[in-house]
């Protein structure tokens, strides 16, 4: 049952946001790091906030389907299961078409709206990198919290999309980092 | 159903939903590569784009959760009314939430850079791109989840789909568009 005074919501939330601040602090550290080759490169600066909100959204999909069906009583947590297979195909389908989309985007909108220092060759490369890892680790990630959170008995709806999600994240910065530092 | 089928459906399903919210991650992008001089005249500030915007999707995405649910289950009536107690706590709340979190990123990440001796901004200068993006993008944000929950409902649509795509594409380009507005009110102000 949802509790319904200012002070009532705030007790529920803000330990959770405070923790989840600290987390994102972390990639926040790593994107700091990366400042100055960021702004050097501004069509990789482009790529940063939908590089983390696509991740996110992969694994929040992901998670919140593997929950209904854990629900459901329709998961089994086998390679072979169809709704984990078929969901896990479908993420990396998304990421595949859509990635290379948002590179190319990317590049092309910054070179109207300012110059870019970059081939948009090298921008698409990488964010279908970028997109090509982070999904296949927001299945892993997705499948690997609605199995402890069915493990322990805790509701996956409550859990597993916040943790999914702040996750997804951080490897979002993650990987950009490490794919820019390899590559650029 | 063979996983082919199941994975056919997932991504017909997911398809628009996900190239949505690139559109507006794309948005948030530009504005942020526009960004390089503020970035450059506050060291620090890139430091809380994760949690900044991290937070607004958890605030308002759970907003629009509460009064989706409060709808389903009839504790709120379908026209909004501010006079409502629930839902002026809980909007209130949220907005609570939104500027507390969002002063407490900033300390926290004062701190952090402070202690590992790398180059930062005045504590000031974060507090205070902090509490103005955060009280303009609740305000902001606010609206668009009650505006989208409330008509969406009284159009016989489920609040549940609809609350956490116009959260996820709005909420960042209003998060780095808010704070690109408060680092420029800030430096105005004399802040770096």
């Amino acid at each position: 049952m949802a509790r319904w005074t200012v002070r009532e919501i705030l007790a529920d939330m803000l330990p959770v946001l405070v923790v989840l601040t600290l987390v994102e602090l972390g990639s926040g550290l790593v994107l700091d790091t990366l400042q100055e080759t960021l702004l050097q490169y501004p069509s990789l600066l482009v790529l940063v906030p939908v590089t983390i909100g696509m991740a996110g959204n992969l694994g929040a999909i992901m998670a919140s389907r593997l929950s209904t069906a854990t629900h459901l009583g329709l998961l089994s947590f086998e390679p072979t299961d169809e709704t984990l297979a078929g969901n896990a195909i479908a993420t990396v389908a998304l990421a595949a078409t859509l990635f290379p989309v948002v590179g190319a985007s990317a590049w092309a909108v910054q070179s109207v709206v300012g110059q870019t220092a970059l081939p948009v060759a090298t921008v698409v490369f990488v964010a279908t990198l970028c997109g090509g890892i982070l999904a296949v680790l927001s299945v892993v990630v997705s499948v690997a919290a609605t199995y402890v959170a069915f493990r322990v008995g805790a509701d996956p709806d409550d859990v597993v999309l916040p943790v999914v999600t702040n996750t997804c994240d951080v490897l979002g910065v993650l990987v950009l980092f490490a794919v820019v530092r390899l590559f650029v | 159903m063979s996983i082919r089928q199941t994975a056919l459906e997932a991504y017909r399903e997911a398809l628009p939903v996900v190239a949505l919210s690139a559109v507006g991650g794309l948005f948030a992008g530009v504005v942020l590569g526009g960004m390089e001089a503020e970035l450059a005249a506050v060291p620090g500030l890139l430091l809380l784009v994760p949690a900044l915007l991290a937070t607004r999707g958890n605030v308002y995405g759970s907003l629009g959760a509460r009064l989706a649910s409060a709808l389903h289950q009839g504790l709120i009536d379908p026209r909004f009314d501010f006079a409502d107690r629930r839902t002026r706590a809980a909007v209130a709340a949220a907005i609570a939430n939104g500027v507390l979190v969002s002063c407490f990123a900033a300390t926290a990440g004062f701190a952090l850079l402070s202690a590992l001796g790398r180059d930062h901004a005045t504590l000031a200068t974060l507090l205070g791109i902090a509490l103005i993006a955060g009280t303009v993008s609740g305000i902001l944000l606010t609206i668009a989840v009650v505006v989208v929950v409330f008509l969406g409902y009284r159009r016989g649509l489920n609040p549940d789909t609809l609350a956490g795509p116009v959260v996820t594409t709005t909420g960042d380009v209003v998060g780095i568009a808010t704070m690109l507005a408060a680092a420029r009110i800030v430096l105005v102000l004399g802040g770096g």
